[in-house]
């Protein structure tokens, strides 16, 4: 438990101090978000409607450029060796990763929610399905973000190639994150709590493929 | 340990050249037998086989469709989960070029199924591709995972690394067979899909017989092209190695050469005596 909490506190120095997600992700997810008002034309009755789907696809991007960082911070100085050499499990520097990346996601969605309430006019009808979706969510990302981050770096492999892999992968995450908010915001009459119940299994699944596959893709990264 | 030898490697040239073909008498069989195959499934499906009630004769693509989908879906994904599995285990490149072909393969035929598939729901259904289909959404999910995977392959460089990478990679993406075989029994209310018509005995016993030969050829197609592939892939591998030996040889003499012409010729610096 103590590794997994060393690593979520150095992932989460280093971003205090360089702040690439407040100066750099956050930023982006607020300019998609304000792409998609305007190639919507400003109807603010279809933004409203399409609110969850652009939500979550906004946050999609944002967590590509959120996991390349992440993965950065170790792979740039080397510090997977570094991470090897201290006799930690994987599991636990995954962990500690993944909740370190989803503590930044958390952030970014906070903000989101504000630009979709003061641009889209949109309002949370059930705030309680909506924090839980947005978690079930998040963490699925940040689980699969995690793995899939250190599986795009490493000779002779390009970032370029992250959003390949990562986002058909999170596909079924955002059906079922953005059925959960139509149900969390009142855009359409689903059950939202039987989407969340199936991101929960997402997250599940993710965070027990990560913990066993990372040992395997940490070695070469 | 050493690494297996393929089934039924292909001939050597009369200059002892490996890898001239991927041709062997047992594909040349396997090839014939399927090409019969196909022909007498052309023939019941087109000639022989009464056309639909309801689907008229756009049901015959059932005799296409189908097989295609029991290939792609349960026999590419099948073999790329297993040898994926064994790479992690044996550590062997012989399951990773398994893998591998299994994926081209899949990735293949997964791009075959969606295109009949439209081809099917436009008079069907009267759509080309209809957005709230799950099992529409998750086949084309795990074509994009498929691509994604052989992307993925021809970026790394070291050979047991790209293997083992790979093999994560693919038993991740496997996990969508999953979503994909079930999705029309869980969410029966976001499909057009019908459940599956083989399990529940919809069908009569020629169109039965056809529909089931035409996935024993379908089936033997994709072995037969798996031996090929896999043969291709297992040459890229040795070409690959052999490549490094080769560098690895040249390196070495020019060492050799080097310290000959030091010891044969050794430099005095000014002001120094040997």
């Amino acid at each position: 438990m103590s590794v997994i909490w060393a690593v979520l506190q150095k992932d989460l120095r280093v971003e205090s101090r360089s702040k690439i997600v407040t100066s750099q992700v956050l930023p982006f997810a607020l300019i998609v978000l304000i792409l998609f008002g305007l190639a919507l034309d400003a109807d603010r009755a279809a933004l409203r409607s399409f609110t969850p789907g652009l939500f979550w696809v906004t946050v999609l991007f944002a967590s590509t450029l959120a996991v390349q960082r992440s993965v950065a911070v170790e792979s740039e100085t080397n510090a997977f060796e570094a991470l090897r050499l201290t006799g930690a499990a994987a599991w636990q520097v995954f962990a500690g990763k993944a909740c370190a990346l989803a503590v930044q996601l958390l952030a970014v969605e906070a903000v989101l929610t504000l630009g979709v309430i003061i641009w889209y006019r949109s309002a949370i009808a059930n705030p309680v399905l909506v924090v839980t979706a947005a978690l079930a969510a998040t963490i699925a990302i940040a689980c699969a973000g995690s793995l899939y981050g250190v599986l795009a770096v490493g000779e002779g492999v390009r970032d370029t190639v992250l959003p390949l892999l990562l986002l058909p992968v999170l596909t079924p995450v955002l059906v079922a994150a953005t059925r959960a908010f139509d149900d969390g915001i009142n855009t359409a009459a689903v059950n939202g709590w039987s989407w969340t119940l199936l991101l929960g299994a997402f997250a599940a699944a993710y965070a027990v493929v990560g913990s066993l596959a990372y040992a395997v893709v940490m070695e070469d990264a | 340990m050493p690494e297996p030898v393929a089934a039924n490697a292909p001939a050597r040239s009369p200059e002892g050249h490996a890898g001239v073909g991927t041709g062997s008498t047992g594909t040349r069989i396997l090839g014939g037998l399927v090409l019969v195959g196909l022909v007498v499934v052309f023939v019941l499906a087109f000639f022989v086989t009464e056309p639909d009630l309801v689907q008229k004769d756009i049901v015959r693509m059932l005799y296409v469709h189908v097989p295609i989908a029991v290939v792609t879906l349960y026999l590419s994904v099948a073999v790329m989960a297993v040898a994926s599995l064994m790479v992690l285990w044996k550590r062997s490149m012989w399951w990773d070029t398994t893998a591998a072909a299994a994926a081209e393969l899949g990735a293949l035929f997964c791009g075959l199924m969606l295109v009949t598939g439209m081809i099917w729901g436009r008079p069907t259904w009267n759509t080309w591709w209809e957005w709230g289909d799950v099992r529409l959404m998750t086949s084309l999910v795990l074509f994009l995972m498929l691509i994604g995977y052989l992307a993925y392959r021809r970026m790394l460089v070291d050979p047991m690394a790209r293997a083992r990478r790979s093999a994560v990679l693919a038993l991740v993406s496997s996990l969508n067979l999953i979503l994909v075989n079930r999705s029309v029994e869980w969410w029966k209310n976001r499909t057009l899909h019908q459940e599956s018509s083989l399990i529940e005995g919809k069908l009569e016993d020629l169109t039965l017989f056809t529909l089931f030969l035409a996935i024993l050829v379908f089936v033997g197609l994709f072995a037969w092209l798996m031996i090929h592939r896999f043969r291709v892939g297992w040459l890229e591998y040795q070409s690959e190695t052999a490549g490094l030996d080769i560098a690895l040889a040249e390196r070495r003499a020019q060492a050799s050469v080097d310290v000959d012409e030091a010891v044969q010729h050794p430099k005095v610096e000014p002001g120094k005596q040997t």
